[in-house]
């Protein structure tokens, strides 16, 4: 496990064919919604239509009554779990988990699943659903932060308690390292401003689906589309009572995550509804239930404090974080309680972090969980830090840099940083070093900024299995939904260690009954821990290969070498006998000791965090308030871009998520606390033509315990965008937004009163 | 499941008589189906739910194109935005008309959205309105009591509501005959480059003479509960030089005509604020057009 392979491979490094590609662009690729089975019927999930109001009674009767219905299902269906005691799953509390998927007590957003009909028609299940009458009584709702954290606030549930009260704030999170008064105290400069961010949507493009067959023996199947099989088989487990030994999970192709499919709401009320009626049934998401339902990640309400002396350098910063949950607990503080000030060494640090319950959809997993906006904080200061102080913006951080063993806040100890590398990255390219012409025509104003970003990186359990075939080919399962090219990256691998055409090799997905248990797709760590069981399990099949060899020659293994796809004597006293191909020895496998193959299942360790640091240049029409993103450079530290399409694609991906979150992407809801714009058109993702082509400068710097030198790459992309926008819209217009997105009516909002005030 | 019949008569008579009769009938309301782009999806929706589809492509009048003798344009009301945008004419004289038509949708729904449909959709965003309206076009339809014809501005009656009668069929947009020197544009504000509705929509339609504006007209959409016909932007820029005076003058006319709402898509201040820029920059390419003669 140390080799880091030389870069002078030919498959690690290589654009190779994805495996999924030929599928996805012919339209083969088979996603959740497409299984079908005989005998399978539709599933509605029955919504709330009120921001927040206790359930008095459900009654399902006219419901079951109707020709077509073969079962419904409500919360009393699914296994409870009290509110007094924690049960987790990963990260997800089963309380939370439990009273997400069918409201229990209350309901508590407008959208929260109340019952769910299985009929023989789709058409049949949504009439089903307006035959079942719930009496509510209607309680007054919260949305916004600032409202659910007044002393008089509509409290969601009563038994979370902050400072001894019932209270909205379900939790908190500190990490600190000295004494920030002390800090304070020492600084020359202080700047201290507070920010604000709205909720925005992953926008995956594929609505979750699920099939399940519940069969008469106990055993359950499920197709869906999801970040992880195993966390699918587990929480429905737990929601649903079926031990996990009967409950097969298969993946669909997934149409997009980002996060948001590490947990899951159609599965378990699929199987409960399959069981009840003895059919398969199908669930898929509207577009309308994936916006008003599923997790978006969390708005939030933020007040950074810097404090530097006139050189430069940072001695004190502190963060206050007040993040929505929305329905129930379980905001991702951990992104900028840990990794706001993470980059930087600061002596200083009290970083706290606040998770504030309201009548929203409770918040799921996005790219980076929380980092992006304790950064949009921070780094947004910084800027204004570099300003006051008269030194270059990238200057300051490059100073202020965290070094290799140094302690973050958070508790971790840094074993490698390399956060200088991308500022230098940036500093170095000819974008930064270019003139950009600030007044191009009237009405036109141009800008440049600059942001950092830090993610944690992550790995965790693995599994793979690699097997020759009799023909001499290669087939690699894994356990991990392939988001962002996992497949094409493990087939590099595979074909570089084992030295054979890369064609010759197959990379698939295993179900939950075929392979061992593998963690979610999530935490930018698929790759990094994938490519290193794999790595480990081609390392055992070599080991067989030379072993075969030996027998054949009657030699000692331990004189056999494997190289360039063949098992040679290591040298003339091992004896003459020419090369024995990989495929020579798989077609003599059955008489040289059965089949070939080997599997390794790891809890891997040794992922080393990631940073980027971009520049972009925006343009603002002035008067009609719109800000366009004119040209964009991100450089990031990947470890070794096993495929550098894939590479290149999070970065950009995470650029572009950045930039709709910072200009256009936000959650609208209404005075009855319903989401007003709940479709494509009026959440608005930046499209293909608003933004430019995104150049990833890829930095390759090995990380020294991954035998490829492998780290995360997807997430850390999107945490520098907000600020670096931000930043960029100040230069423009001599104005500083302290609050996101940066949309039209804002701008001119900003812009007409500045022209007031001159 | 509820049934749904579909009708693809040849003729407007036979149009306009099925039309009459299912929204007669008990059984739900009638729906023209044109291209289809608003009301497919409306139904896929569930925010509506016809008994009866009448389809008017297979009438030759709704579909097709014609310049008169006179230079005037007749355009079928389901004329495709894409069939207008490949006539060898039409953009050449009514381009900001064209331009509006072809912000219908995406370029796939371009194959199927029409002006008519557009108009009677009776969106207040709707693109082609503004534009039609500043080129004076007059729709003719036909009913149970024959023919009649209107200016454009007349159809819509508010969001999602229309002026036409029971029974009655948007049939054609005429737009008059072009004097030398004249020039037509079509703006709107969106917040993203595509895929996008509009937050203001702005049709200028000017005649110029000697550097004068000779005639003029102004049409908004996205401001008010149906797109405006702003005379009085009009008459600000009627006798002048599109000086600055006077086109802030129009500006003002076309902000003061603004009585919108606050939304998701945008607030009161901003389409108020907006209406005015875009008369500006929408009039200097309708007067580049018209070669500032």
């Amino acid at each position: 496990m140390n080799v880091i392979t030389p870069t002078e491979n030919k498959w690690i490094g290589a654009r190779t064919v994805r495996p999924d590609g030929a599928d996805k662009v012919t339209g083969r690729a088979a996603y959740a919604a497409d299984t079908t089975m005989p005998g399978m019927i539709w599933g509605k999930v029955l919504r709330s239509p009120h921001a927040h109001a206790i359930i008095k009674s459900i009654d399902t009767s006219k419901a079951e009554a109707l020709p077509g219905v073969k079962a419904v299902v409500t919360a009393k269906d699914i296994v409870d779990f009290p509110v007094d005691k924690s049960v987790m799953l990963g990260i997800q509390d089963m309380r939370w988990m439990c009273r997400n998927v069918m409201a229990r007590e209350k309901a508590l957003f407008h959208g929260h699943p109340i019952a769910a009909v299985a009929a023989t028609t789709e058409a049949t299940a949504a009439e089903a659903c307006k035959l079942i009458e719930v009496e509510y009584e209607v309680l007054p709702h919260v949305i916004e932060i600032e409202d659910a954290i007044k002393p008089d606030a509509p409290i969601l549930h009563d038994f979370l308690k902050h400072e001894g009260k019932p209270s909205n704030i379900a939790g908190t999170m500190v990490a600190k390292l000295g004494d920030i008064e002390q800090g304070f105290a020492e600084a020359d400069v202080v700047i201290e401003r507070t920010f604000r961010t709205r909720p925005v949507h992953q926008g995956y493009i594929e609505p979750q689906a699920c099939t399940v067959s519940y069969a008469p023996d106990g055993r359950a199947t499920i197709w869906s589309s999801s970040q992880g099989q195993f966390m699918v088989r587990a929480m429905t487990s737990l929601l649903t009572g079926v031990p996990q030994s009967n409950i097969r999970a298969i993946p669909a192709e997934i149409g997009g995550g980002f996060g948001a499919k590490t947990i899951i709401y159609l599965e378990p009320v699929a199987l409960l509804l399959s069981k009840k009626s003895g059919r398969p049934v199908k669930m898929v998401m509207s577009r309308d239930e994936v916006m008003r339902a599923t997790g978006p990640t969390s708005g939030s309400f933020s007040t950074v404090k810097i404090g530097a002396k006139k050189d430069g350098t940072i001695v004190a910063a502190q963060g206050t974080f007040y993040l929505q949950a929305g329905c129930l607990p379980g905001s991702p503080l951990r992104g900028p309680v840990g990794c706001s000030f993470a980059p930087y060494a600061i002596p200083h640090v009290l970083s706290v972090g606040y998770d504030v319950v309201s009548n929203r959809s409770k918040v799921a997993a996005y790219r980076a969980p929380g980092a992006p906006l304790g950064a949009y904080a921070t780094e947004c200061v910084l800027d204004e830090l570099a300003e006051k102080l008269g030194i270059d913006p990238l200057e300051l951080r490059h100073r202020n840099s965290a070094k290799t063993g140094m302690k973050a806040a958070y508790g971790a100890t840094f074993n490698q940083v390399t956060f200088e590398e991308t500022i230098e990255a940036i500093q170095n390219h000819e974008h930064y070093k270019s003139p950009l012409e600030k007044n191009p025509r009237p009405g036109i104003k141009r800008g440049r900024g600059v942001a950092s970003g830090f993610w944690y990186n992550a790995g965790g359990e693995s599994s793979a299995q690699v097997n020759l075939t009799e023909d001499g080919n290669v087939v690699v399962t894994t356990g991990h939904p392939d988001v962002g090219g996992s497949r094409a990256s493990i087939a590099n691998v595979t074909a570089e260690l084992l030295g054979v055409e890369h064609d010759r090799v197959s990379v698939i997905i295993g179900d939950t009954a075929s392979i061992g248990f593998s963690n979610l797709t999530g935490g930018s760590r698929v790759t990094f821990a994938s490519a290193m069981v794999v790595t480990q399990s081609v390392e055992k099949v070599i080991g067989q290969l030379k072993e075969r060899a030996a027998k054949i020659w009657k030699i000692d293994p331990e004189a056999v070498i494997y190289e360039n796809g063949a098992c040679r004597p290591a040298g003339p006293n091992a004896g003459q006998f020419p090369p024995l191909a990989l495929k020579d020895l798989a077609a003599k496998a059955n008489e040289t000791g059965g089949p070939i193959g080997a599997g390794v299942q790891l809890n891997t360790q040794g992922a080393d965090p990631g940073f980027a640091t971009h520049v972009v240049d925006v343009e603002v029409d002035v008067d009609l308030g719109i800000v366009r993103v004119l040209r964009y450079t991100a450089a990031q530290d990947v470890g070794r871009a096993l495929h550098p399409s894939y590479v290149e694609g999070q970065i950009q991906g995470g650029v572009v998520q950045g930039i709709g979150w910072a200009l256009s992407e936000e959650y609208l809801y209404d005075r009855q606390g319903r989401l007003d714009n709940a479709n494509f058109l009026d959440y608005r993702m930046p499209v293909c033509s608003d933004v430019p082509m995104i150049e990833a400068v890829v930095l390759e710097i090995p990380n020294p315990r991954h035998p490829q030198g492998v780290k995360g790459v997807g997430e850390a992309p999107i945490v520098p965008p907000l600020a670096a926008i931000a930043n960029a819209v100040y230069d423009a217009l001599g104005r500083r937004f302290y609050s996101l997105p940066m949309s039209p009516p804002k701008v001119t909002e900003v812009m007409d009163m500045k022209l007031a005030a001159e | 499941m509820t049934e749904i019949r579909y009708l693809a008569p040849r003729t407007l008579e036979d149009a306009v008589s099925a039309f009459a009769a299912a929204q007669g009938a008990a059984s739900g309301t009638a729906r023209i189906l044109a291209g289809g782009t608003d009301l497919l999806v409306q139904m896929r929706a569930g925010v509506v739910q016809p008994g009866t589809i009448i389809d008017i492509k297979k009438i030759e009048e709704v579909t097709a194109i014609t310049e008169q003798p006179d230079g005037s344009f007749v355009i079928g009301a389901a004329v495709s935005g894409a069939t207008l945008h490949d006539h060898p004419r039409f953009g050449k004289v009514w381009p900001g008309v064209l331009e509006a038509v072809n912000l219908i949708g995406s370029k796939q729904v371009q194959g199927r959205a029409s002006p008519g449909g557009n108009l009677c959709n009776a969106s207040p965003a709707g693109d082609s309105v503004p534009a039609m309206i500043a080129a004076g076009a007059v729709v003719t339809v036909q009913g149970p009591n024959g023919r009649r014809t209107l200016p454009v501005e007349k159809v819509p009656a508010g969001p999602g509501r229309t002026t036409l009668t029971p029974g009655e069929i948007l049939v054609s947009f005429t737009l008059p005959a072009r004097p030398a020197g004249s020039g037509d544009a079509y703006l709107r504000m969106i917040p993203r480059t595509e895929m996008d509705i509009a937050v203001v929509g702005c049709g200028v339609n000017l005649t110029m003479a000697g550097g004068k504006v000779t005639a003029a007209r102004v049409g908004l959409g996205a401001v008010a509960p149906v797109p405006l016909l702003v005379e009085d932007a009009a008459k600000a820029l009627i006798g002048s030089t599109l000086d600055e005076a006077a086109l802030e003058a129009a500006a003002a006319a076309c902000r003061a005509a603004c009585n919108p709402i606050n939304d998701k898509r945008g607030t009161i201040a901003y389409r108020t604020k907006v209406a005015g820029v875009l008369l500006k920059r929408t009039a200097a390419i309708a007067a580049e057009r018209a070669g500032r003669k």
